[in-house]
């Protein structure tokens, strides 16, 4: 199916959040995510399916002031 | 003492992570100001996230993310719950932008996403600006610290409005005040601390200095020095001049 991550279109067979981040390649990163603008804890993110044209950002740790 | 949602800081310092010549500047930037909070942020994951969060583990100080960027509350609120996650702490330093050009806070964006984080727990740390409407509304909704700007966000233009920075320290005695953004120079800081308030916040003074470290020691020393003058009772100014030599026993030449 056909998500956006981090504003990018990409192609995933992942069916979950969890799943998504496995493929691509961020299964063990220091990341944060939100679908569709709404957070979703590391722990919900098993549970949380992904349907088509899903807007998924994954966050990490930045510089900042 | 006025704390930080009971937390005292070891110094009044908190200094940003952001735009530093390089890592290891950043690193020699921190140990130099003696800075007691890091602010940090969240962006989209590019690869290098993990080695950012190592250093700033390794400098020992307390973080506190910021929503930086965010321009309504909806999207501040989910970038705080993001952050509490990923930085394993509540404290938010909350930004929500109304203005392009001089990143001025949008007051009523800032205040119902203050008013959503505070009843989730978070302890708000509101980038605000030093007026005391907006202030007394964000103290009603749970905020414990606020942050007015000195001036427009990388500015250095220093404290633009010190009428209204001292009248906002005598309407919270009680609340922790720190001044966040626009400071250019230690002076700057240190007449932030002369006025009685509890911190500053600073990044590009220091990481776009010629030499960063230099600078931060600056600051430090000059942050601390407000603070000592502040606590020691300052005169009061006055418009004639005061001999301040003994007039008695003066030689009639």
């Amino acid at each position: 199916m056909r998500i956006e991550v981090n504003g990018e279109a990409r192609e995933v067979t992942a069916a979950t959040v969890q799943a998504a981040l496995v493929e691509l390649g961020l299964g063990a990163a220091r990341v944060a995510t939100a679908l569709n603008g709404v957070f979703v804890p590391a722990g919900a993110r098993a549970g949380q399916p992904l349907a088509e044209g899903d807007r998924l950002e994954v966050l990490s740790p930045m510089q900042g002031g | 003492m006025r704390d930080f949602y009971g937390v005292t800081l070891s110094a009044p310092l908190m200094l940003g992570t952001a735009q530093y010549p390089s890592p290891a500047v950043l690193e020699a930037a921190f140990r130099a100001s003696g800075a007691a909070v890091a602010t940090v942020s969240l962006r989209r994951e590019g690869g290098g996230g993990g080695a950012f969060w190592d250093i700033v583990r390794g400098l020992g100080v307390r973080v506190l993310p910021n929503t930086a960027g965010c321009h309504s509350a909806r999207e501040a609120v989910t970038t705080a719950r993001m952050a509490r996650e990923l930085f394993e702490t509540d404290w938010i330093k909350l930004e929500v932008i109304g203005h392009a050009d001089t990143l001025q806070p949008d007051p009523f964006g800032l205040l119902e996403a203050a008013e959503t984080l505070c009843a989730e727990g978070f302890k708000v740390f509101p980038y605000t600006t030093e007026d005391q409407v907006l202030a007394r509304r964000l103290v009603e909704a749970g905020c414990r610290v606020l942050m007015p700007w000195g001036a427009p966000i990388g500015s250095g233009l220093g404290l633009n409005n010190r009428y209204g920075l001292r009248t906002l320290r005598a309407a919270f005695p009680d609340i922790a005040l720190v001044v966040d953004a626009g400071l250019g120079l230690p002076s700057h800081a240190a007449a932030a601390m002369e006025l009685g308030y509890d911190a500053v916040l600073l990044n590009t003074a220091v990481a776009q200095a010629g030499d960063p470290v230099a600078m931060a020691g600056a600051f430090a020393l000059a942050a601390r020095a407000g603070a000592l003058a502040a606590g020691a009772d300052p005169m009061a100014p006055r418009d004639m001049a005061a001999p301040s030599t003994p007039l008695i026993g003066r030689a009639w030449l």
